[in-house]
């Protein structure tokens, strides 16, 4: 009784997360999965193109060209989608924000290329999240004062009267969590749905499932992105705003 | 027929995974009722396509959350088996 059966005639679907090699550490068996060689080779994708944008923005040229077009184009709307959002802060999280636009974005698209893309694993979002959640509260702490965080928290009732602290306490943990299963759940299902077409189709599924992962892989990707930054600047702006 | 209590978990895990995505059916209808009131609104108002479109992208995709949830019991069940002991 295992999964063949669930999926009857799919000997070769094939989307789980693998181990590598394990080691131990303080006793705790580790592994090394799939996750973490897709993780490295996005990352060293990014790495050489951040060495080669910088070597050629070295010598820039007034009038760009070709390779310079394209970095212009890439810093100049993530510059226009932050300033969007967040108005005269932009520029204290500009970096930070297209970091993981970038970033997401090329561990989503990695399914194209035949890797598992990385956000597919609940390890990865659940860490971007944990950062946001941690921008949001460091950001909170600055630009507010303590007073008017205990007010916020114990926001529709009088702040002499916290019945409502834990509701919103319980909904300010919440955000962390749903953003990082958004974009995991999203990946997950995309993923999912490719092992299923190849491996139920067999060699039918040649050339057409080229459609499927435009779909999948390139929009759905790219719009989970953007949803991702877009709620971690509104969140982030919510805090510097009521200053 | 032969069936062991394991047997019976997968069977009915399956049958849980399947009514757990008819949590589908909601964002379905809402991203439908919000790609219905972008289109009026370009309608009205062409000039503001791009904001409207990015802002019904940013609704739809919070929207579809709670179809996700219902998708990731769904897989939890046939592929994690946290009931099977």
């Amino acid at each position: 009784m295992n999964n063949a059966i669930l999926m009857s005639g799919a000997s070769d679907i094939d989307f789980m997360i693998h181990g590598l090699f394990s080691y131990e550490v303080f006793g705790q068996t580790c592994w090394i999965t799939t996750t973490h060689v897709c993780v490295l080779i996005v990352m060293g994708f990014l790495i050489i193109f951040a060495l080669i944008a910088n070597r050629k923005m070295k010598k820039a040229t007034d009038v760009p060209d070709g390779f310079q077009n394209v970095l212009e184009l890439i810093v100049e709307s993530l510059d226009g989608v932050v300033g969007g959002v967040m108005g005269k802060n932009s520029y204290k999280f500009v970096n930070y924000i297209s970091t993981i636009f970038i970033f997401i974005l090329m561990s989503n698209i990695s399914g194209i290329f035949g890797l598992r893309p990385p956000t597919a694993d609940y390890g990865v979002t659940l860490a971007l999240g944990v950062i946001t959640f941690g921008l949001i509260h460091v950001n909170q702490f600055r630009y507010n004062s303590l007073k008017s965080i205990w007010t916020d928290m114990c926001s529709p009732l009088p702040p002499w009267l916290p019945i409502w602290f834990p509701i919103n306490l319980i909904s300010e943990i919440a955000v962390p969590i749903s953003l990082s299963l958004r974009l995991f759940a999203n990946v997950l299902s995309g993923t999912v749905m490719m092992a299923l077409v190849y491996g139920l189709l067999g060699w039918i599924a040649t050339f057409w499932p080229a459609v499927l992962h435009v779909y999948f892989d390139l929009f759905s990707g790219a719009i989970q992105t953007y949803v991702f930054c877009m709620l971690t600047m509104t969140y982030i702006n919510q805090q510097l705003g009521s200053e | 027929m032969n069936i062991s209590g394991n047997d019976l978990i997968l069977a009915c895990s399956a049958i849980g995974a399947g009514l757990a995505v008819i949590a589908g059916i909601g964002p379905g209808v809402g991203q439908g009722i919000a790609a219905g009131y972008a289109a009026n609104a370009v309608g009205r108002n062409p000039g503001a396509k791009s904001d409207i479109m990015s802002t019904m992208l940013l609704g739809q995709a919070v929207a579809e959350t709670t179809g996700l949830y219902g998708l990731l019991v769904a897989m939890l069940l046939l592929f994690v088996k946290p009931l099977v002991g």
